[in-house]
Protein backbone atom coordinates (compact mmCIF):
# COMPACT_ATOMS: atom_id res chain seq x y z
CA UNK A 1 0.00 0.00 0.00
CA UNK A 2 1.42 3.47 -0.90
CA UNK A 3 1.38 5.74 2.04
CA UNK A 4 0.89 9.04 -0.61
CA UNK A 5 -3.03 6.83 -1.09
CA UNK A 6 -3.04 6.76 2.37
CA UNK A 7 -1.97 10.01 4.02
CA UNK A 8 -4.18 11.26 0.90
CA UNK A 9 -7.41 9.64 1.97
CA UNK A 10 -6.60 9.89 5.35
CA UNK A 11 -6.92 13.89 4.76
CA UNK A 12 -9.87 13.31 3.08
CA UNK A 13 -11.03 11.79 5.92
CA UNK A 14 -9.47 15.06 8.17
CA UNK A 15 -11.64 17.27 5.71
CA UNK A 16 -14.92 15.11 5.79
CA UNK A 17 -14.94 14.88 9.87
CA UNK A 18 -14.18 18.34 9.88
CA UNK A 19 -17.51 19.31 8.50
CA UNK A 20 -19.20 16.81 10.14
CA UNK A 21 -17.87 18.19 13.25
CA UNK A 22 -19.26 21.58 12.36
CA UNK A 23 -22.97 20.08 11.58
CA UNK A 24 -23.04 17.66 14.39
CA UNK A 25 -22.01 20.51 17.49
CA UNK A 26 -24.78 22.86 15.54
CA UNK A 27 -27.48 19.99 15.68
CA UNK A 28 -26.32 19.22 19.27
CA UNK A 29 -26.98 22.71 20.83
CA UNK A 30 -30.65 22.62 18.57
CA UNK A 31 -31.27 19.60 20.55
CA UNK A 32 -30.40 20.23 23.78
CA UNK A 33 -31.81 23.61 24.15
CA UNK A 34 -35.29 23.17 22.00
CA UNK A 35 -35.28 19.42 22.00
CA UNK A 36 -35.82 19.61 18.24
CA UNK A 37 -33.71 17.12 15.87
CA UNK A 38 -33.41 19.38 12.77
CA UNK A 39 -33.52 17.51 9.94
CA UNK A 40 -33.03 20.87 7.62
CA UNK A 41 -29.23 21.21 9.05
CA UNK A 42 -28.32 19.97 5.62
CA UNK A 43 -30.65 22.93 4.00
CA UNK A 44 -28.50 25.76 5.74
CA UNK A 45 -25.07 23.95 4.90
CA UNK A 46 -26.49 24.22 1.17
CA UNK A 47 -27.80 27.66 1.96
CA UNK A 48 -24.25 28.97 3.26
CA UNK A 49 -22.38 27.16 0.35
CA UNK A 50 -25.32 28.85 -2.04
CA UNK A 51 -24.93 32.51 -0.33
CA UNK A 52 -21.63 32.71 -0.50
CA UNK A 53 -21.97 31.88 -4.09
CA UNK A 54 -24.23 34.17 -4.91
CA UNK A 55 -22.43 37.01 -2.55
CA UNK A 56 -19.71 36.73 -5.46
CA UNK A 57 -21.56 36.61 -8.36
CA UNK A 58 -23.77 39.36 -7.55
CA UNK A 59 -22.03 41.88 -5.99
CA UNK A 60 -18.02 40.81 -5.61
CA UNK A 61 -17.90 40.07 -2.29
CA UNK A 62 -15.47 37.56 -1.60
CA UNK A 63 -14.71 34.39 0.54
CA UNK A 64 -13.17 36.21 3.47
CA UNK A 65 -16.34 38.31 3.54
CA UNK A 66 -18.82 35.46 2.84
CA UNK A 67 -17.51 33.12 5.46
CA UNK A 68 -18.77 35.96 7.81
CA UNK A 69 -21.81 37.49 6.04
CA UNK A 70 -23.22 34.25 4.73
CA UNK A 71 -23.86 32.31 8.01
CA UNK A 72 -24.89 35.45 9.42
CA UNK A 73 -27.49 35.58 6.73
CA UNK A 74 -28.15 31.90 7.67
CA UNK A 75 -28.48 32.23 11.20
CA UNK A 76 -31.11 35.27 10.81
CA UNK A 77 -32.95 33.09 8.68
CA UNK A 78 -32.96 30.21 11.33
CA UNK A 79 -33.77 32.99 14.31
CA UNK A 80 -37.09 34.03 11.90
CA UNK A 81 -37.80 30.52 11.42
CA UNK A 82 -37.54 29.14 15.33
CA UNK A 83 -39.56 32.53 16.20
CA UNK A 84 -42.35 31.84 13.61
CA UNK A 85 -42.42 27.88 13.01
CA UNK A 86 -40.32 25.75 15.48
CA UNK A 87 -41.66 27.93 18.74
CA UNK A 88 -45.21 26.45 18.08
CA UNK A 89 -44.05 22.83 18.05
CA UNK A 90 -42.21 22.99 21.20
CA UNK A 91 -45.13 21.25 23.53
CA UNK A 92 -45.68 18.92 21.18
CA UNK A 93 -43.87 15.35 21.21
CA UNK A 94 -40.82 15.25 19.20
CA UNK A 95 -41.98 13.84 16.15
CA UNK A 96 -43.69 16.91 15.17
CA UNK A 97 -40.45 18.73 16.01
CA UNK A 98 -39.01 16.13 13.41
CA UNK A 99 -41.77 16.28 11.25
CA UNK A 100 -41.75 20.11 10.54
CA UNK A 101 -37.87 20.85 10.32
CA UNK A 102 -38.23 17.91 7.40
CA UNK A 103 -40.84 20.02 6.16
CA UNK A 104 -38.00 23.01 6.32
CA UNK A 105 -35.75 21.10 4.64
CA UNK A 106 -37.93 19.55 1.14
CA UNK A 107 -39.38 23.20 0.93
CA UNK A 108 -36.09 24.72 0.89
CA UNK A 109 -34.57 22.29 -1.14
CA UNK A 110 -37.30 22.62 -3.53
CA UNK A 111 -36.85 26.37 -3.47
CA UNK A 112 -33.31 26.24 -4.31
CA UNK A 113 -33.41 23.82 -7.35
CA UNK A 114 -36.86 25.78 -8.78
CA UNK A 115 -34.47 28.80 -9.14
CA UNK A 116 -31.35 27.08 -9.36
CA UNK A 117 -31.94 23.92 -10.91
CA UNK A 118 -29.64 21.26 -9.96
CA UNK A 119 -26.84 21.61 -11.65
CA UNK A 120 -23.31 22.17 -9.52
CA UNK A 121 -21.41 25.22 -9.96
CA UNK A 122 -18.32 25.92 -8.85
CA UNK A 123 -16.48 28.32 -6.40
CA UNK A 124 -13.52 29.11 -6.71
CA UNK A 125 -10.92 28.79 -4.60
CA UNK A 126 -9.40 31.99 -2.98
CA UNK A 127 -6.15 33.18 -4.57
CA UNK A 128 -4.80 33.49 -1.29
CA UNK A 129 -5.59 29.87 -0.12
CA UNK A 130 -4.50 28.62 -3.94
CA UNK A 131 -1.42 26.29 -4.54
CA UNK A 132 -0.31 24.05 -2.01
CA UNK A 133 2.64 22.68 -0.04
CA UNK A 134 4.84 19.86 -0.97
CA UNK A 135 5.69 18.27 1.94
CA UNK A 136 7.73 15.32 0.23
CA UNK A 137 5.71 12.17 0.68
CA UNK A 138 2.51 14.05 -0.18
CA UNK A 139 1.12 17.22 -1.87
CA UNK A 140 -1.06 18.91 0.33
CA UNK A 141 -2.94 21.82 -0.96
CA UNK A 142 -3.70 24.97 0.43
CA UNK A 143 -7.12 25.56 0.78
CA UNK A 144 -7.56 21.82 2.71
CA UNK A 145 -5.03 22.68 5.15
CA UNK A 146 -7.33 25.67 6.11
CA UNK A 147 -10.40 23.84 5.79
CA UNK A 148 -9.50 22.01 8.38
CA UNK A 149 -7.65 24.08 10.87
CA UNK A 150 -10.55 26.78 10.47
CA UNK A 151 -13.30 24.56 11.06
CA UNK A 152 -11.47 22.71 14.24
CA UNK A 153 -11.17 26.05 15.17
CA UNK A 154 -14.37 27.42 15.28
CA UNK A 155 -15.34 24.03 16.88
CA UNK A 156 -12.97 24.63 19.86
CA UNK A 157 -14.25 28.14 20.18
CA UNK A 158 -17.68 26.95 20.48
CA UNK A 159 -16.49 24.29 22.72
CA UNK A 160 -14.87 27.13 24.85
CA UNK A 161 -17.63 29.84 24.62
CA UNK A 162 -20.25 27.12 26.21
CA UNK A 163 -18.09 25.92 28.81
CA UNK A 164 -16.11 28.91 29.98
CA UNK A 165 -18.10 31.74 29.42
CA UNK A 166 -21.14 33.54 31.22
CA UNK A 167 -23.07 32.74 28.13
CA UNK A 168 -21.87 29.17 27.86
CA UNK A 169 -23.28 28.92 31.66
CA UNK A 170 -26.87 30.45 31.23
CA UNK A 171 -27.34 27.99 27.99
CA UNK A 172 -26.39 24.88 30.09
CA UNK A 173 -28.61 26.03 32.47
CA UNK A 174 -31.27 26.71 29.69
CA UNK A 175 -30.76 23.55 28.32
CA UNK A 176 -30.89 21.55 32.03
CA UNK A 177 -33.59 23.29 33.63
CA UNK A 178 -35.62 26.01 31.69
CA UNK A 179 -38.72 26.35 33.62
CA UNK A 180 -36.02 26.94 36.57
CA UNK A 181 -33.65 29.13 34.58
CA UNK A 182 -36.62 31.86 33.60
CA UNK A 183 -37.81 31.49 37.03
CA UNK A 184 -34.14 33.28 37.55
CA UNK A 185 -35.42 36.03 35.02
CA UNK A 186 -33.27 34.57 32.34
CA UNK A 187 -34.75 34.81 29.03
CA UNK A 188 -35.27 31.59 27.74
CA UNK A 189 -36.80 32.10 25.00
CA UNK A 190 -34.71 34.21 23.59
CA UNK A 191 -31.48 32.11 23.92
CA UNK A 192 -33.46 29.22 22.23
CA UNK A 193 -34.07 31.81 19.26
CA UNK A 194 -29.94 32.71 19.77
CA UNK A 195 -29.45 28.99 20.06
CA UNK A 196 -30.94 27.96 16.87
CA UNK A 197 -29.86 30.96 14.68
CA UNK A 198 -26.06 30.20 16.00
CA UNK A 199 -26.75 26.24 14.95
CA UNK A 200 -28.04 26.71 11.57
CA UNK A 201 -25.26 29.81 11.25
CA UNK A 202 -21.91 26.95 11.99
CA UNK A 203 -23.92 24.63 9.10
CA UNK A 204 -23.67 28.11 7.17
CA UNK A 205 -20.16 28.35 7.70
CA UNK A 206 -19.48 24.46 7.11
CA UNK A 207 -21.03 25.53 3.79
CA UNK A 208 -18.91 28.30 2.75
CA UNK A 209 -15.80 26.30 3.40
CA UNK A 210 -17.36 23.37 1.51
CA UNK A 211 -17.86 25.84 -1.39
CA UNK A 212 -14.63 25.33 -3.07
CA UNK A 213 -14.16 22.03 -2.57
CA UNK A 214 -17.53 20.60 -3.81
CA UNK A 215 -19.77 22.29 -6.36
CA UNK A 216 -22.46 24.52 -4.67
CA UNK A 217 -25.91 22.67 -5.56
CA UNK A 218 -29.31 23.02 -3.82
CA UNK A 219 -28.84 18.93 -3.15
CA UNK A 220 -25.34 18.88 -1.81
CA UNK A 221 -26.68 18.85 2.40
CA UNK A 222 -28.79 15.58 1.35
CA UNK A 223 -25.84 12.87 1.64
CA UNK A 224 -24.07 14.88 4.20
CA UNK A 225 -27.07 15.53 6.88
CA UNK A 226 -27.75 11.48 6.32
CA UNK A 227 -23.77 10.37 7.83
CA UNK A 228 -24.35 13.38 10.32
CA UNK A 229 -27.20 12.14 11.84
CA UNK A 230 -25.03 8.79 11.83
CA UNK A 231 -22.42 10.44 13.92
CA UNK A 232 -24.84 12.24 16.17
CA UNK A 233 -26.33 8.34 17.23
CA UNK A 234 -23.17 7.06 17.52
CA UNK A 235 -21.46 10.01 19.69
CA UNK A 236 -24.65 10.59 21.88
CA UNK A 237 -26.41 13.81 21.81
CA UNK A 238 -24.65 14.63 25.24
CA UNK A 239 -21.38 16.86 24.99
CA UNK A 240 -19.94 19.13 22.22
CA UNK A 241 -16.33 17.67 23.22
CA UNK A 242 -18.16 14.32 22.03
CA UNK A 243 -19.82 14.84 18.78
CA UNK A 244 -16.24 16.51 17.90
CA UNK A 245 -14.14 13.76 18.39
CA UNK A 246 -16.87 11.10 17.18
CA UNK A 247 -16.90 13.57 14.11
CA UNK A 248 -13.01 13.69 13.20
CA UNK A 249 -12.89 10.07 14.57
CA UNK A 250 -15.25 8.89 11.90
CA UNK A 251 -14.11 11.11 9.31
CA UNK A 252 -10.71 9.92 9.44
CA UNK A 253 -12.12 6.00 9.58
CA UNK A 254 -13.75 6.53 6.56
CA UNK A 255 -10.86 7.97 4.56
CA UNK A 256 -8.96 4.44 6.33
CA UNK A 257 -11.78 2.61 4.52
CA UNK A 258 -11.65 4.40 1.56
CA UNK A 259 -7.95 2.75 1.11
CA UNK A 260 -8.13 -0.82 2.74
CA UNK A 261 -11.91 -1.70 1.67
CA UNK A 262 -13.21 0.96 -0.72
CA UNK A 263 -16.43 -1.25 -1.60
CA UNK A 264 -17.61 -0.95 2.34
CA UNK A 265 -16.23 3.09 2.76
CA UNK A 266 -20.02 4.57 2.47
CA UNK A 267 -21.48 1.87 4.62
CA UNK A 268 -18.63 2.10 7.90
CA UNK A 269 -20.40 4.65 9.44
CA UNK A 270 -23.32 2.95 9.25
CA UNK A 271 -22.10 -0.41 10.50
CA UNK A 272 -20.65 1.23 13.41
CA UNK A 273 -24.39 2.85 14.30
CA UNK A 274 -25.96 -0.17 14.13
CA UNK A 275 -23.27 -1.95 16.24
CA UNK A 276 -23.33 1.05 18.71
CA UNK A 277 -27.39 0.68 19.33
CA UNK A 278 -26.88 -2.36 19.81
CA UNK A 279 -24.22 -2.53 22.93
CA UNK A 280 -24.75 1.29 23.91
CA UNK A 281 -28.25 2.90 23.19
CA UNK A 282 -26.97 6.42 24.83
CA UNK A 283 -24.27 6.80 22.03
CA UNK A 284 -20.53 7.29 22.96
CA UNK A 285 -21.04 10.03 24.84
CA UNK A 286 -24.24 10.14 25.80
CA UNK A 287 -26.40 9.49 29.07
CA UNK A 288 -28.42 6.94 29.76
CA UNK A 289 -31.71 7.98 30.88
CA UNK B 1 -64.87 49.87 58.36
CA UNK B 2 -61.85 52.34 60.03
CA UNK B 3 -58.10 51.00 57.96
CA UNK B 4 -55.08 52.77 58.70
CA UNK B 5 -53.97 54.07 55.42
CA UNK B 6 -51.44 51.02 54.24
CA UNK B 7 -49.33 51.12 50.98
CA UNK B 8 -50.18 48.44 49.16
CA UNK B 9 -49.04 45.02 49.52
CA UNK B 10 -45.75 43.81 48.03
CA UNK B 11 -47.96 40.37 46.79
CA UNK B 12 -51.59 40.77 46.87
CA UNK B 13 -53.60 37.60 45.46
CA UNK B 14 -57.00 37.47 44.36
CA UNK B 15 -59.23 34.83 43.17
CA UNK B 16 -56.21 32.69 41.76
CA UNK B 17 -57.46 29.80 40.34
CA UNK B 18 -54.63 27.70 38.72
CA UNK B 19 -54.75 24.34 36.45
CA UNK B 20 -52.43 21.27 35.60
CA UNK B 21 -53.94 19.76 32.37
CA UNK B 22 -57.12 19.38 33.35
CA UNK B 23 -57.46 19.02 36.91
CA UNK B 24 -58.47 22.58 38.76
CA UNK B 25 -55.69 22.68 41.74
CA UNK B 26 -56.46 26.18 42.95
CA UNK B 27 -59.87 27.50 43.76
CA UNK B 28 -59.51 31.45 44.59
CA UNK B 29 -56.65 31.90 46.80
CA UNK B 30 -56.47 35.39 48.58
CA UNK B 31 -53.43 36.10 49.90
CA UNK B 32 -51.51 39.50 50.88
CA UNK B 33 -48.32 40.24 52.06
CA UNK B 34 -46.84 43.39 53.49
CA UNK B 35 -43.42 44.91 52.91
CA UNK B 36 -40.74 43.22 55.08
CA UNK B 37 -43.64 40.56 56.00
CA UNK B 38 -42.70 36.93 56.68
CA UNK B 39 -45.76 35.08 55.64
CA UNK B 40 -45.62 30.77 55.26
CA UNK B 41 -48.66 28.92 53.65
CA UNK B 42 -49.26 25.40 55.65
CA UNK B 43 -51.25 22.76 55.52
CA UNK B 44 -51.41 19.17 54.27
CA UNK B 45 -49.69 17.63 51.58
CA UNK B 46 -52.01 18.66 48.05
CA UNK B 47 -53.28 21.09 49.53
CA UNK B 48 -51.46 23.85 46.68
CA UNK B 49 -49.46 25.44 48.63
CA UNK B 50 -46.13 24.63 46.38
CA UNK B 51 -48.75 25.49 43.59
CA UNK B 52 -49.57 28.73 44.45
CA UNK B 53 -45.86 29.74 44.88
CA UNK B 54 -45.29 28.14 40.88
CA UNK B 55 -48.67 30.34 40.26
CA UNK B 56 -46.71 33.58 41.99
CA UNK B 57 -43.42 32.92 39.82
CA UNK B 58 -45.43 32.25 36.77
CA UNK B 59 -43.69 28.67 36.40
CA UNK B 60 -47.75 27.13 36.83
CA UNK B 61 -48.66 28.95 33.29
CA UNK B 62 -52.55 28.16 33.28
CA UNK B 63 -53.98 30.47 36.12
CA UNK B 64 -56.29 33.03 36.96
CA UNK B 65 -57.46 35.93 38.55
CA UNK B 66 -55.39 38.78 39.76
CA UNK B 67 -51.38 38.65 40.95
CA UNK B 68 -50.29 42.26 42.05
CA UNK B 69 -47.18 42.39 43.16
CA UNK B 70 -45.25 45.80 43.77
CA UNK B 71 -48.32 47.05 42.54
CA UNK B 72 -48.20 45.49 38.89
CA UNK B 73 -50.44 42.95 37.69
CA UNK B 74 -48.63 39.76 36.93
CA UNK B 75 -51.32 37.46 35.96
CA UNK B 76 -50.15 37.35 31.98
CA UNK B 77 -46.34 37.91 32.64
CA UNK B 78 -43.97 35.15 31.74
CA UNK B 79 -41.60 33.55 34.26
CA UNK B 80 -38.66 35.74 33.30
CA UNK B 81 -40.59 39.33 33.81
CA UNK B 82 -41.90 38.17 37.07
CA UNK B 83 -38.30 37.82 38.41
CA UNK B 84 -37.26 40.65 37.65
CA UNK B 85 -39.63 42.52 39.71
CA UNK B 86 -36.92 41.21 42.02
CA UNK B 87 -38.13 37.99 43.15
CA UNK B 88 -35.51 34.99 44.47
CA UNK B 89 -36.71 31.58 44.45
CA UNK B 90 -35.81 28.90 46.35
CA UNK B 91 -37.85 25.24 44.69
CA UNK B 92 -39.00 22.83 46.83
CA UNK B 93 -36.49 20.34 44.92
CA UNK B 94 -33.70 22.53 45.15
CA UNK B 95 -33.05 23.04 41.35
CA UNK B 96 -29.23 22.87 41.53
CA UNK B 97 -27.51 22.37 37.99
CA UNK B 98 -25.71 19.33 37.43
CA UNK B 99 -24.35 20.34 34.37
CA UNK B 100 -22.89 23.74 36.37
CA UNK B 101 -20.19 23.81 39.09
CA UNK B 102 -21.10 25.53 42.30
CA UNK B 103 -19.73 28.19 41.25
CA UNK B 104 -21.43 28.67 38.13
CA UNK B 105 -24.86 27.59 40.14
CA UNK B 106 -24.41 30.50 41.89
CA UNK B 107 -23.14 33.24 39.43
CA UNK B 108 -26.44 31.99 37.10
CA UNK B 109 -29.11 34.44 38.14
CA UNK B 110 -28.73 37.78 36.81
CA UNK B 111 -28.81 41.04 39.51
CA UNK B 112 -32.38 41.79 39.75
CA UNK B 113 -31.88 44.98 42.03
CA UNK B 114 -29.39 46.58 44.51
CA UNK B 115 -28.08 45.03 47.81
CA UNK B 116 -27.40 41.73 47.12
CA UNK B 117 -25.14 40.11 48.98
CA UNK B 118 -21.35 39.73 48.00
CA UNK B 119 -19.01 36.63 47.45
CA UNK B 120 -17.30 37.03 50.98
CA UNK B 121 -20.82 37.55 52.73
CA UNK B 122 -22.16 34.03 51.37
CA UNK B 123 -18.97 32.50 52.46
CA UNK B 124 -19.27 33.55 55.53
CA UNK B 125 -22.86 32.64 55.82
CA UNK B 126 -22.27 28.95 54.20
CA UNK B 127 -18.41 28.62 54.45
CA UNK B 128 -19.04 24.71 53.09
CA UNK B 129 -19.75 26.66 49.65
CA UNK B 130 -16.38 28.12 49.66
CA UNK B 131 -14.76 24.91 50.01
CA UNK B 132 -16.72 22.72 47.63
CA UNK B 133 -16.95 26.00 44.67
CA UNK B 134 -15.43 23.19 41.94
CA UNK B 135 -17.38 20.92 42.86
CA UNK B 136 -20.72 19.82 40.03
CA UNK B 137 -23.46 21.49 41.59
CA UNK B 138 -25.21 17.61 42.25
CA UNK B 139 -22.23 16.47 43.88
CA UNK B 140 -23.32 18.39 46.91
CA UNK B 141 -25.23 16.67 49.85
CA UNK B 142 -28.90 17.94 50.46
CA UNK B 143 -27.96 20.56 53.17
CA UNK B 144 -24.96 22.29 51.20
CA UNK B 145 -27.69 21.72 47.78
CA UNK B 146 -30.02 24.07 49.66
CA UNK B 147 -27.69 26.29 51.33
CA UNK B 148 -26.60 26.58 47.25
CA UNK B 149 -30.09 27.43 46.28
CA UNK B 150 -30.23 30.16 49.30
CA UNK B 151 -26.79 31.61 48.33
CA UNK B 152 -27.95 31.85 44.72
CA UNK B 153 -30.81 34.26 45.25
CA UNK B 154 -29.05 36.55 48.08
CA UNK B 155 -26.81 37.23 45.53
CA UNK B 156 -29.13 38.87 43.41
CA UNK B 157 -30.43 41.56 45.22
CA UNK B 158 -34.26 40.11 45.67
CA UNK B 159 -36.14 41.68 47.73
CA UNK B 160 -38.82 39.09 48.07
CA UNK B 161 -38.58 35.59 48.46
CA UNK B 162 -40.27 32.36 47.91
CA UNK B 163 -39.24 29.30 49.88
CA UNK B 164 -40.76 26.33 49.41
CA UNK B 165 -39.69 23.62 51.77
CA UNK B 166 -36.49 25.14 52.86
CA UNK B 167 -35.81 22.34 55.83
CA UNK B 168 -37.70 19.18 54.04
CA UNK B 169 -35.12 16.13 54.72
CA UNK B 170 -32.37 18.14 56.58
CA UNK B 171 -30.08 17.05 59.46
CA UNK B 172 -31.60 19.34 62.70
CA UNK B 173 -27.71 21.18 62.27
CA UNK B 174 -28.56 22.03 58.63
CA UNK B 175 -32.04 23.16 59.60
CA UNK B 176 -30.43 25.68 62.15
CA UNK B 177 -28.01 27.00 59.59
CA UNK B 178 -30.81 27.42 57.43
CA UNK B 179 -32.98 28.99 59.85
CA UNK B 180 -30.28 32.13 60.63
CA UNK B 181 -30.21 32.36 56.67
CA UNK B 182 -33.73 33.43 56.71
CA UNK B 183 -33.66 35.11 60.22
CA UNK B 184 -31.24 37.38 58.32
CA UNK B 185 -32.99 37.71 55.46
CA UNK B 186 -36.00 39.20 57.41
CA UNK B 187 -34.23 41.46 59.51
CA UNK B 188 -32.51 42.91 56.40
CA UNK B 189 -36.34 43.63 55.74
CA UNK B 190 -36.95 41.44 52.85
CA UNK B 191 -40.59 40.23 52.47
CA UNK B 192 -40.81 36.44 52.70
CA UNK B 193 -43.16 33.62 51.79
CA UNK B 194 -42.61 30.19 53.19
CA UNK B 195 -44.20 26.90 52.38
CA UNK B 196 -43.17 24.80 55.31
CA UNK B 197 -43.77 21.26 56.54
CA UNK B 198 -42.10 21.86 60.32
CA UNK B 199 -44.43 24.35 61.59
CA UNK B 200 -41.53 24.91 64.62
CA UNK B 201 -39.26 26.19 62.34
CA UNK B 202 -42.22 28.14 60.84
CA UNK B 203 -43.66 29.88 63.73
CA UNK B 204 -40.39 30.53 65.27
CA UNK B 205 -40.20 33.44 62.07
CA UNK B 206 -43.87 34.25 60.63
CA UNK B 207 -45.57 36.96 61.53
CA UNK B 208 -48.70 35.29 59.99
CA UNK B 209 -49.49 32.02 58.41
CA UNK B 210 -51.54 30.54 55.84
CA UNK B 211 -53.31 27.65 56.28
CA UNK B 212 -54.40 25.93 52.71
CA UNK B 213 -56.82 23.06 51.99
CA UNK B 214 -57.94 21.68 48.73
CA UNK B 215 -56.91 24.36 46.90
CA UNK B 216 -57.98 27.24 48.87
CA UNK B 217 -57.01 29.66 51.93
CA UNK B 218 -59.13 28.45 54.80
CA UNK B 219 -57.50 30.37 58.05
CA UNK B 220 -55.24 33.05 58.51
CA UNK B 221 -53.46 32.96 62.00
CA UNK B 222 -51.62 36.00 63.17
CA UNK B 223 -48.43 35.28 65.38
CA UNK B 224 -50.22 36.42 68.28
CA UNK B 225 -52.76 34.13 67.98
CA UNK B 226 -50.82 30.98 67.84
CA UNK B 227 -50.19 29.75 71.39
CA UNK B 228 -53.92 29.51 71.65
CA UNK B 229 -54.81 28.34 67.98
CA UNK B 230 -52.76 25.13 68.84
CA UNK B 231 -55.18 22.50 68.39
CA UNK B 232 -56.86 24.04 65.50
CA UNK B 233 -53.26 24.17 63.64
CA UNK B 234 -52.66 20.64 64.66
CA UNK B 235 -56.06 19.70 63.01
CA UNK B 236 -55.47 21.39 60.16
CA UNK B 237 -51.87 19.84 59.71
CA UNK B 238 -53.39 16.77 60.03
CA UNK B 239 -51.27 15.77 63.15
Amino acid sequence: MPIQALLGQLLVGLINGSFYAMMSIGLAIIFGLLGITNIAQGAFYMMGAFFSWLLLREAGIGYFYALVLSPLIVGLIGAAIERTLLRRVYKLPHEYGLLLTFGILTFTQGLFIYIFQTAGRPYPVPTELAGGFNLGFMFLPKYRAWVVIASLTTCFLVWYALEKTSLGRTLRAATENPTLTRAFGINVPALMTLGFGAGVALAGAAGVLAAPIYTVSPIMGADLIIVVFAIIVIGGMGSIMGAIVTSVSLGLLEGLAKVYYPQGSNMVVFVIMIAVLLLRPAGLFGREK
Amino acid sequence: MWAPIMTEPVIAIRQLQGYYGESHVLHGVDLDVAAGEVITIIGRNGAGKTTTLRAIMGILENRQGSIRIQGRETIADPSERIARLGIGYVPEERGIYSSLDVMENLMLPPRLGPGGMSLDDIWQLFPNLLERRRSQGTRLSGGEQQMLAFARVLRTGANIFLLDEPTEGLAPVIVQQIGKAVEAMKAKGHTMILVEQNFRFAARLADRHYVMENGRVIDVIAKADVPSSLDKIKSYLGV
